[in-house]
């Protein structure tokens, strides 16, 4: 589905990705980990075209993405920050993007899962973080799409509502959806991600599943066992 | 691109700056028509405002709003359709918006002091087109600038700096530089200074359409002597229109690179 060779970028003198190759196999979910300014939002963002590489070649379904952005329409995205034109109200949101795709999205159905509809008047400014997050994710999922590629899609959400967004990502995995999710919450990888890619400092670090790389860290759990790879790191750079 | 210029042009026209900036030419319009009971005289005054004011609004608006639409940009770009058209629709938006309220506050009052009947028309047509063309230019310009510019404050104050030079040092200089040049044959040299500056040019273009000579000016004149009034006024008409085209390839070109 996803192809990527020696993709590389910086800003400026920074270099964010140092040329890594990367392969996203059908109807799993592979989660992006790493520490803070390890390049994983701009990866996501390079396969979305929102970040242009300097180096390197990314292939959607066999087509490079560079100049191209018919494949988006096969891309569900969730970004990181929900950030939204403050004076619209919600409805209106939705029905913009709807109308920006040319498609109608199922968007009733989102709603009532994540008691949305007493917000659909109020206009985006006025909600919280977590209800902006949880419209955030209505106009991902309301399109029926092959891949749903999300940033952070736990941050600000209450517990009842982590646990639909489980559901439903489980439930859309049902169908043959694939999944490509950065995420700070271990629990969340160990629970739904058929596996994972360790960044750290613009390079692949680790690929494989997460029972893996306990094994490889010789550590319990997820968490540990990246604690122990960040202090071995810290250890040596110092 | 229809859609964004739509949702881009809505927006604007139901903010209230929209209609205060209508009802400011509406209102100058009214009193300078009917206080000098002169079409000629009150499209001159008009002309003084709108050369300051367009440019001013233009570089406001396409700064602000650029820095208010990123997180709509954000939303877009990840939504299939290309980068282009988005950046193309919203600079379209703004300045079509723009044009309208400057259009309608505008034309109003001379169509209800009678303007259909008067030979003047050909005038206000004039001075409405070229505030159109300043509304563009000047609207380009700044989003560019604030394309090109991820600190607010400096994409601001550098399109502020642009109208200030335009509309006044540009002048300045101009003079200066007549004054110091005066015993040399400078009429080409003039020519082509003008046509660096959009305002400059829209004043040129009313001033042979109004033919008033005493009001001319150097450039005026210069223009008047070296291509006649209609030649003179379509190359300022042509000068415009490339100054309109010039900042829209640069977003384009700026946006097919910029990382988001």
């Amino acid at each position: 589905m996803i192809e990527i060779k020696g993709i590389k970028k910086s800003f400026g003198k920074l270099e964010v990705l140092k040329g890594f190759d990367f392969s996203l196999s059908k109807g799993k979910i592979t989660a992006i980990l790493g520490p803070n300014g390890s390049g994983k939002t701009t990866f996501i963002k390079s396969i979305l075209g929102l970040v242009i590489p300097d180096g390197g070649k990314i292939l959607f379904d066999g087509k490079s993405v560079k100049k191209n952005w018919e494949y988006r329409r096969d891309i569900g995205y969730l970004p990181q920050i929900a950030r939204f034109p403050e004076n619209l109200k919600v409805y209106e949101l939705i029905a913009l993007i709807e109308d920006i795709r040319g498609e109608k999205g199922h968007s009733a159905e989102l709603i009532d899962q994540f008691d949305l509809k007493g917000f659909l008047q109020k206009k985006l400014r006025q909600l919280s973080g977590g209800t902006r997050q949880k419209v955030n994710i209505v106009l991902t999922f309301m399109f029926d799409c092959p891949l749903y590629i999300l940033d952070e899609p736990t941050s600000g959400l209450d517990p009842i509502a982590l646990i639909r967004l489980k559901d439903l990502i489980l439930d859309k995995k049902k169908g043959g959806k694939t999944f490509l999710l950065t995420t700070h919450i271990m629990s969340l990888v160990e629970e739904i991600a058929d596996g994972l890619i360790f960044l750290l400092e613009g390079q692949v670090y680790f690929r494989g599943t997460h029972g893996e790389m306990l094994l490889s860290e010789k550590e319990e759990n997820l968490e540990r066992a990246i604690a122990k790879i960040l202090e071995k790191e810290h250890v040596k750079n110092s | 691109m229809l859609k964004i210029l739509k949702y881009s042009f809505f927006d604007l026209i139901r903010s209230r700056w929209s209609i205060i900036y209508f009802l400011f030419y509406f209102v100058s319009g009214m009193v300078l028509l009917y206080m000098s009971n002169d079409v000629s005289k009150a499209i001159v005054s008009l002309m003084n405002i709108t050369f300051i004011l367009t440019p001013l609004i233009g570089t406001i608006f396409g700064v602000m709003n650029f820095y208010n639409s990123r997180e709509f940009v954000e939303l877009l770009l990840a939504q299939p359709i290309p980068r282009n058209r988005i950046f193309l629709g919203m600079y379209l938006g703004i300045g079509l918006s723009l044009s309208l309220s400057l259009f309608a506050g505008m034309a109003l009052p001379f169509i209800f002091y009678g303007i259909f009947i008067s030979a003047s028309i050909m005038s206000l047509v004039t001075l409405l087109l070229s505030g159109i063309f300043l509304t563009f230019i000047f609207t380009g310009i700044s989003f560019y600038i604030a394309l090109v510019n991820e600190n607010k404050l400096k994409g601001f104050g550098m399109a502020i700096l642009v109208w200030l030079f335009m509309s006044f040092i540009y002048d300045g200089l101009f003079l200066l530089s007549l004054l110091l040049l005066q015993d040399y044959p400078i009429e080409k040299f003039a020519i082509a200074i003008s046509l660096l500056n959009p305002i400059d040019l829209s004043r040129i273009l009313i001033m042979l359409k109004l033919d008033i000579s005493a009001l001319m000016g150097y450039t005026g004149a210069v223009f008047n002597k070296f291509f006649g009034n209609n030649s003179g006024m379509l190359i300022s008409f042509l000068a415009l229109t490339v100054w309109t085209i010039v900042p829209v390839f640069f977003i384009l070109k700026k946006s097919s690179k910029k990382d988001f």
